[in-house]
């Protein structure tokens, strides 16, 4: 039997291997998203809020903000009987809007500072001030027993950053509790997640500035020290600095025992296995919600955890394995036929 | 031989080591794809080992395959994928009754090996499909995989990568399960082993 030759499929499959390459430009160069993008995107677009007073204790709180809302403050000069504008220290410069969406947004600045700052100028034993740290307030309290507190200060204490810098490395040093807000716990944006919780690490790690307020080292450059890590721009963006750098604990949703360079985790299989590590971290919450609430399919497309390799359904593995076994079966009765003609 | 053994010289040497080639590679993507997929600590593959082998073993295809791709452009051998479309549908039904029925009333091959059509219409299909569709997908996918970056960040919400993934790994799993098929195939010929043996000598033994 002779079949007509009219056009080679594979003429057909390299003109449609042209326009998928064109397709494929014109949305690679539309597609400008990356979760560092977003977050940006998301930053700028956040609405300033306008109306503050709807807060507590904005009222109280706009005598601080007067000042250390922008970078310059203005006073009047009793003896000059001038208005003197002076720019205030970046570090004691605290945005409004920030303040109003983190979770201490209800509290009266004094609340924590001495209401002695009431008075301007401020004194200057103020500045010796004990600061309070997450435990203060929130240690001992049943109405944040789920949060393991304690527990977070027991991983705290036994990392590498309270072991090496005792008690110049305070909570504060991740966590400002002018900014801080929990987003963790949700899961509705895990890149989101992903990037606040690497700014924090690179807040230091990637600022010799900083890095160099607990050290005098040179600051490790990151990159390089990373080097040995395949398709590091990938691992940078879709999981967390402590994924490797920190012990998990099960019962705390945030790892916070940060552990020296030579106990981090190096070997692949670790996240990239079924027992992976990031079920019990990253994924911790993502994993039981999104299976839970959109079914084993589309929890399984919409999550963002099938590129580490893993069996991730058991129901894709199943219907992989129905598969097999049938096509396995059919070849089995029909080589027994043909051994019994 | 026996003499009513008819042998075509139907495999030229390159379509011969081409087809060695694809098949040992098809093998080794399968063995690491599936220790990559099912990785822990206790495979017998490592992971990273897997994972060395599974890129340049796909590196290897991507040229093993674009010799295929321009070989079949070019040469008469590309002619043996052209798919007929007046009757293709009946032949198809006349192939499968025959692997169905025929095969085991002892009837005649409906589309017996010849120079022209090496192919029956069911191989025919199969192969186009395989190699002008999953393979090609499969490829493109495992580059995709292999530069991440490269891919689309989001399609309609989903994690490019992520959808990336799950189709490299959906043709995967198709590719073994028509090789399993295919292998088995092989079998139906003038002797379960004389199929084998053409891909060695380049002859088709039929009668």
């Amino acid at each position: 039997m002779i079949y007509k030759a009219n056009i080679r499929p594979a003429w057909v499959v390299l003109v449609l291997l042209m326009l998928s390459l064109l397709a494929f430009t014109m949305i690679k160069t539309s597609d400008t998203s990356s979760p560092v993008n977003e977050k940006m995107e998301s930053e700028q677009e956040k609405p300033a809020i306008t109306d503050f007073s709807k807060f507590k204790n904005a009222g109280e709180n706009e005598k601080c903000f007067k000042c250390h809302g922008q970078s310059k403050y203005s006073f009047e000069n009793p003896e000059s009987e001038k208005t003197i504008t002076k720019r205030m220290y970046s570090e004691l410069v605290m945005n409004r809007d920030v303040f109003y969406l983190s979770n201490h947004r209800e509290f009266k600045c004094t609340d924590c500072h001495s209401e002695d700052y009431e008075t301007f100028p401020h004194a200057g034993n103020l500045r010796m001030e004990a600061i309070a740290t997450c435990i203060d307030c929130h240690g001992g309290d049943e109405k944040y027993a789920k949060f393991e507190f304690e527990k977070i200060d027991t991983a705290f204490l036994a990392s590498v950053h309270s072991e090496k810098h005792n008690e110049d490395f305070t909570c504060w040093m991740c966590h400002d509790a002018h900014t801080y807000k929990i987003n963790a716990r949700s899961n509705e944006n895990l890149k989101q997640t992903i990037t606040y919780d690497n700014l924090i690490c690179l807040n230091c790690h990637g600022d010799l500035k900083n890095y160099q307020l607990l050290t005098d080292k040179a600051k490790p450059n990151i990159l390089n020290k990373h080097d040995w890590l395949p398709n590091q721009a990938s691992h940078f963006t879709n999981v967390r600095c402590i994924e490797c750098h920190a012990k998990n604990e099960d019962t705390l949703v945030v790892a916070h025992h940060v552990v020296s360079k030579k106990d981090a985790v190096r070997k692949c299989e670790s996240c990239h296995s079924k027992n992976s590590i990031l079920y019990a971290s990253l994924y911790k919450y993502q994993v039981s919600e999104k299976i839970e609430k959109e079914g084993i399919i589309k929890g399984l497309l919409m999550g963002e955890s099938t590129s580490i390799g893993p069996d991730k359904s058991n129901t894709l593995n199943i219907i992989s394995l129905v598969i097999f076994a049938l096509t396995m079966l059919v070849i089995i009765i029909h080589a027994a036929f043909r051994i019994k003609k | 031989m026996n003499h009513q053994t008819e042998r075509l010289y139907l495999y030229p040497v390159w379509i011969r080591i081409w087809h060695m080639t694809n098949a040992l590679l098809c093998l080794i993507l399968i063995i690491t794809g599936l220790s990559i997929q099912f990785s822990n600590p206790s495979t017998v593959v490592k992971f990273n080992a897997a994972v060395t082998v599974h890129n340049l073993a796909g590196i290897i295809l991507t040229i093993s395959y674009a010799l295929f791709f321009f070989g079949n452009l070019f040469t008469s051998n590309g002619l043996h994928y052209v798919i007929p479309v007046k009757g293709f549908i009946m032949h198809l039904k006349k192939q499968f009754y025959y692997y169905t029925v025929g095969l085991f009333k002892k009837e005649n091959a409906p589309f017996p090996v010849d120079e022209e059509s090496k192919f029956n219409p069911l191989q025919q299909l199969t192969y186009v499909v395989l190699m002008y569709g999953f393979v090609p997908f499969v490829i493109i996918s495992g580059w995709g995989l292999l530069y991440p970056e490269m891919t689309v960040y989001s399609v309609f919400g989903i994690s490019g990568l992520d959808l990336t993934d799950l189709l490299h790994i959906g043709t995967g799993f198709a590719i073994s399960i028509i090789m399993c098929v295919h292998v088995y195939f092989c079998t139906i010929g003038k002797n379960p082993i004389s199929n084998f043996k053409s891909m060695i000598n380049g002859y088709h033994e039929s009668h």
